[in-house]
């Protein structure tokens, strides 16, 4: 992945990278390798995420890091807040309690410039969210001249670039009515990346796919995991979930009931309820 | 002489008259509807900014403020009849700059900018929602959205809206003849009182708002074809070939 050039004053970013130092980091320099002494080098932390819809509590009190290079799979039942949470990330949802820091600076603050931060956490939707009214290279090129002030030249040469390594280089001038749910989606995520996002956030974004085009969209999905972009997915593919990610929460109920790695979430699950849902959801997958 | 004598007589001694009122007419029914447009599209985005829940009392207070205002302009606007309006701008506000065109383009804009404000409303409303998601997302502000997403698709949606507007507009500144507008009303009853044959002049008059709200009615239809973009687009390159163009048409 490129460098991000970060919007954050200077001061913001050391203070980020020192409170990254107190959590023991000692800043290696392998960007992609994702290990504990890594750890300071978080790009998003959660602390106490709260979130109800009036009297529905719908995220209890979530927590956790997300490092550089971090590919991070949410899985758990319909309901339990996977979706609420990815979207309390972006701030597509307004948090009712709890802190959401990147690089250091609380972005639940009011003083920060929301778009600014929005801009460096791309998101890829469940339905595209493609604009209907622009061709799939504008799609890419628009937002980074609207957003980051690039030129036009500049942007649609990142637009090519990363329309290509989704493999949609030969649709750009097709419209998002004129494609398929998988290209959209590649689009999507060709969006996304033109932006040169720190992290990613995926919405379920197999889950409006036919069967044969989530194929498609898992493939770009694991190219772009092993290329070091960070990414949280909110996913139903146990297999993705199993195979391409480093980290594996499990949520239940708005609060997160297991975290680990996909090994020991998945071979050896400790809560009865994390056992539960896996049995039932691989079962299914397995019959 | 028969009616379609009489009509033939007018028109050639008054051709000049009849051609002055159209343009009238044309020109005061392009202004208001632009303008109205204008101002349909200010209020409705306006009306359309998201309170955030955190948002500080003053914000929500301000935002409420100014929803009241621009309400109670599109209901006032709308519930009176535009020749009440007319004279009463005109005669009671307007009355020392006596420019009675001035005021008949800010009557007619006022009105129409309220119907508009509706109809843009309603344009943005049906836009789905995934679209103002997506916009936010990647970092656009509301108005961004606005312009560049959410407008484009939104204008095109209204169009035979926007197009119904524009052909009341050239109907309905007849009344503006009530400030001594020579629009084509106007003319005709001049023309028609001069040899007291009424029936005559207003048929040529009928006709020719025809032949306008017709011509516009057509002139939108492929205004609106062109908005709907290209129905073809490329795939460049196939597998065997890097370079080839494939030309995909739209099913029906």
């Amino acid at each position: 992945m490129k460098k991000n050039k970060i919007n954050l004053t200077e001061e913001e970013v050391i203070a980020g990278g020192v409170a990254a130092d107190g959590c023991g980091g000692n800043g290696a320099a392998e960007e992609n390798a994702v290990t504990d002494e890594n750890a300071g080098k978080y790009v998003l932390r959660i602390e106490n995420l709260q979130k109800s819809f009036g009297d529905h509590e719908v995220l209890k009190d979530i927590s956790f890091d997300v490092h550089r290079g971090d590919v991070i799979s949410v899985i758990g039942p319909s309901g339990s807040g996977k979706s609420t949470m990815l979207r309390c990330i972006n701030l597509l949802e307004e948090p009712t309690g709890g802190r959401i820091l990147y690089h250091g600076t609380d972005i639940t603050d009011k003083s920060v410039k929301l778009t600014e931060y929005r801009a460096k956490a791309g998101m890829v939707f469940q339905a595209f969210n493609l604009f209907n009214n622009m061709t799939a290279l504008n799609n890419c090129v628009k937002p980074q001249m609207i957003v980051l002030k690039r030129s036009k030249e500049e942007a649609t040469l990142i637009a090519r670039e990363y329309l290509e390594k989704v493999g949609m280089s030969a649709y750009i001038n097709a419209r998002p009515a004129q494609l398929s749910g998988g290209q959209k989606q590649r689009i999507a995520i060709a969006r996304a990346l033109s932006m040169n996002p720190e992290v990613i956030l995926f919405d379920e974004p197999t889950s409006a796919l036919d069967p044969e085009m989530v194929g498609e969209v898992l493939s770009v999905m694991r190219d772009l995991a092993g290329s070091g972009l960070t990414m949280i997915v909110v996913t139903h593919e146990m297999s993705f979930a199993r195979d391409v990610s480093n980290r594996v929460i499990f949520m239940d109920g708005g609060v997160i009931v297991e975290e680990g790695t996909p090994e020991n979430i998945f071979g050896s699950p400790k809560v009865q309820r994390t056992k539960e849902f896996l049995s039932r959801v691989l079962g299914e997958n397995n019959g | 002489m028969s009616t379609f004598d009489w009509i033939f007589k007018l028109l050639g001694e008054y051709w000049a008259l009849f051609l002055k009122g159209t343009g009238y007419t044309l020109i005061m029914s392009i202004v208001g509807t632009l303008i109205g447009f204008v101002i349909g599209i200010g209020v409705a985005i306006v009306r359309t900014i998201p309170v955030k829940a955190s948002a500080n009392g003053f914000q929500k207070a301000a935002m409420k403020v100014v929803n009241f205002i621009l309400s109670a302009y599109v209901e006032i606007i709308r519930g009176t009849p535009m020749l009440v309006q007319a004279l009463l701008l005109h005669y009671g506000f307007l009355s020392k700059m006596d420019k009675p065109l001035l005021s008949a383009f800010i009557i007619i804009s006022l009105n129409t900018g309220a119907y508009m404000a509706e109809i843009v409303r309603g344009g943005i409303i049906s836009i789905d929602k995934g679209q103002f998601e997506g916009s936010q997302a990647i970092g656009m502000t509301h108005f961004q959205t606005m312009f560049h997403v959410v407008l484009p698709q939104a204008v095109r949606n209204i169009m035979p809206s926007i197009g119904n507007e524009f052909v009341v507009n050239i109907k309905d500144s007849s009344i503006l003849s009530v400030i001594s507008i020579t629009e084509l009303m106007f003319m005709a009853k001049s023309a028609g009182g001069s040899y007291f044959q009424f029936i005559p002049a207003y048929l040529i008059c009928a006709v020719i708002y025809f032949i306008l709200t017709f011509t516009v009615t057509r002139l939108l239809r492929i205004l609106e074809k062109k908005m709907d973009g290209k129905k073809n687009y490329t795939v460049f390159g196939s597998q065997s070939d890097p370079d080839a163009e494939i030309h995909v048409k739209e099913k029906a």
